[in-house]
């Protein structure tokens, strides 16, 4: 064996691992389609890949797929936006005093023990059924993840760059945007990436509650009118969203904190 | 040296509140350190040496006494602390501008001058490099460099060679001395390392076991600049002698 094979076997296997998750892919597609035409099923209960595909086509040619994609986003987003700011500026006063922590904590635990799930009809019947109150859920959702994550992330600066600053006279402003922010960003933004996955989960709880538009929304019809191919297909569009945001999270990561290395 | 002292150490006492009456750690601190005076704080680990250069650092409040500068209310530090205390988000040559930056100097000044600085601690070439990509004597030698960039009223070091290997540290004695005399700053060095001591400093304070009080202020008279050779001679031998004895 030379030293040019030696060096080329990690790649190759590299190169599979990649064809690898595709081909898991493809296998998954063809147990399905195999179910679907072997199982006996009728398709309101398994509807085939194909059945699903057209009934993606006719949803977005139609413009509904569009429509209430649309609208789940941008609750999702402006839910994860809300949240996540009034997380940030909270955690931030929480890591900062001890005395806030004291008072707010019992909140904070207890807003965590109240499945979300449950109190959403409460936030429908106070909000109504339009995006208000799917927005206020993906805030809620969003909200205690990104918490933590900003608590941590601002406790855990070192003190000794904390001593550094102050040697040098700089103001509270400065320990702010030069130090505390650029050293909780790591931290913080994992918290944001699972803020953005929930995020998507909240609005779809919400809509499925009580809503006249959005992809839980859609999934209600389908199922109301044994139109099982759409509620795919909502499904499916709920799945590329989530991975969309969390993505676009991640990027981020990647960009700000080139300074981690790979 | 008949100018006036640049700094003036008077009556300094620290106390920690602790369950027990307080921790006593420095008691009636006093002395002057005259501008361009490279002077070294020795003692026994625990005499509360760290304590008097955060006091000095504006760090932490005296609980008496008191430490004026010549220069007003407000002088600028540079400090160097015992690991080198980089950001790691910034890069060699932003690490270096920090100090610029907080007191309002425009990025392209700041990096003018940060060049200059590079050059003169031997890192020319990783202006751009991420400090996880510097060695240990590296890193201390950018955070010797951002110690002086703003031009300081006082140099303040805190054993800053003690994490390094010993022929690193040894290079880096060297390199500060060669640096110390190009810059001709007031430097206040903590150490526990009596060759450390006598390898740069003018003078040297000896504290004793806490409380810490001035117990020895020697005058190292060596010819500079001083080399490896000598440490062989008499006179380094007596001085470390008497640095021994005073520190028990």
């Amino acid at each position: 064996m030379d030293i040019n094979s030696v060096k080329k076997l990690p790649r190759a296997i590299q190169e599979s691992r990649r064809w690898l998750g595709l081909a898991s892919l493809l296998l998954g597609l063809a147990a399905w389609w195999a179910a679907a035409r072997f199982g006996g099923l009728p398709s309101f209960i398994l509807p085939s890949p194909w059945q699903v595909w057209t009934r993606f086509l006719r949803a977005l040619s139609d413009g509904s797929l569009l429509v209430h994609s649309g609208v789940t986003l941008l609750e999702v987003v402006l839910g994860l936006l809300g949240g996540a700011l009034f997380a940030t500026v909270t955690g931030y006063l929480v890591a900062k005093s001890r005395t806030l922590e004291r008072v707010l904590s019992p909140y904070l635990v207890a807003s965590q023990a109240v499945p979300l799930v449950a109190i959403a009809p409460l936030l429908v019947i106070w909000f109504g059924p339009g995006m208000a109150s799917k927005v206020l859920i993906c805030a809620l959702i969003v909200f205690f993840p990104v918490l933590v994550n900003t608590v941590v992330g601002v406790r855990a600066v070192p003190a000794a760059l904390h001593d550094l600053m102050r040697s040098l006279r700089a103001t509270r402003m400065q320990i702010l945007l030069k130090l505390e922010i650029p050293a909780a960003l790591p931290v913080f933004l994992g918290g944001l990436r699972i803020g953005a996955t929930l995020s998507v989960i909240g609005a779809v709880v919400g809509e499925l509650v009580g809503a006249d538009m959005g992809l839980g929304f859609l999934v209600n019809v389908g199922r109301g009118q044994y139109d099982t191919a759409l509620v795919f297909v909502a499904v499916f569009t709920l799945i590329v969203l989530a991975l969309v945001l969390y993505g676009l999270v991640a990027w981020a990561e990647r960009r700000l904190l080139k300074w981690q290395g790979t | 040296m008949t100018k006036t002292p640049i700094l003036t150490v008077s009556n300094l006492t620290a106390i920690f509140p602790d369950n027990n009456g307080g921790l006593h750690a420095l008691d009636r601190i006093a002395f002057e350190v005259h501008p361009r005076e490279f002077v070294c704080v020795l003692g026994p680990s625990g005499s509360g040496k760290s304590t008097l250069l955060r006091i000095l650092a504006g760090l932490l409040p005296p609980t008496a006494g008191q430490c004026a500068f010549s220069g007003g209310e407000n002088p600028r530090i540079g400090m160097v602390f015992q690991q080198a205390n980089l950001m790691p988000w910034r890069s060699v040559i932003e690490n270096l501008t920090l100090p610029l930056e907080l007191a309002g100097m425009e990025t392209d000044a700041a990096r003018v001058k940060a060049r200059e600085l590079i050059e003169l601690v031997g890192l020319g070439g990783f202006e751009e490099n991420w400090p996880r990509d510097l060695s240990g004597g590296m890193a201390q030698r950018v955070a010797i460099a951002r110690a002086l960039i703003h031009d300081p009223d006082l140099l303040l070091l805190d054993e800053p060679f003690g994490s390094l290997d010993a022929l690193t540290r040894e290079r880096m004695w060297t390199e500060l001395s060669r640096i110390w005399q190009r810059r001709q700053k007031t430097v206040l060095m903590v150490t526990h390392s009596i060759s450390e001591a006598l390898f740069l400093a003018d003078r040297v304070l000896v504290l004793t076991q806490r409380p810490g009080r001035v117990k020895l202020d020697l005058a190292v008279d060596l010819p500079r600049p001083r080399n490896d050779e000598m440490r062989y001679t008499p006179e380094f031998g007596q001085l470390a002698r008497r640095l021994k004895e005073a520190i028990g």
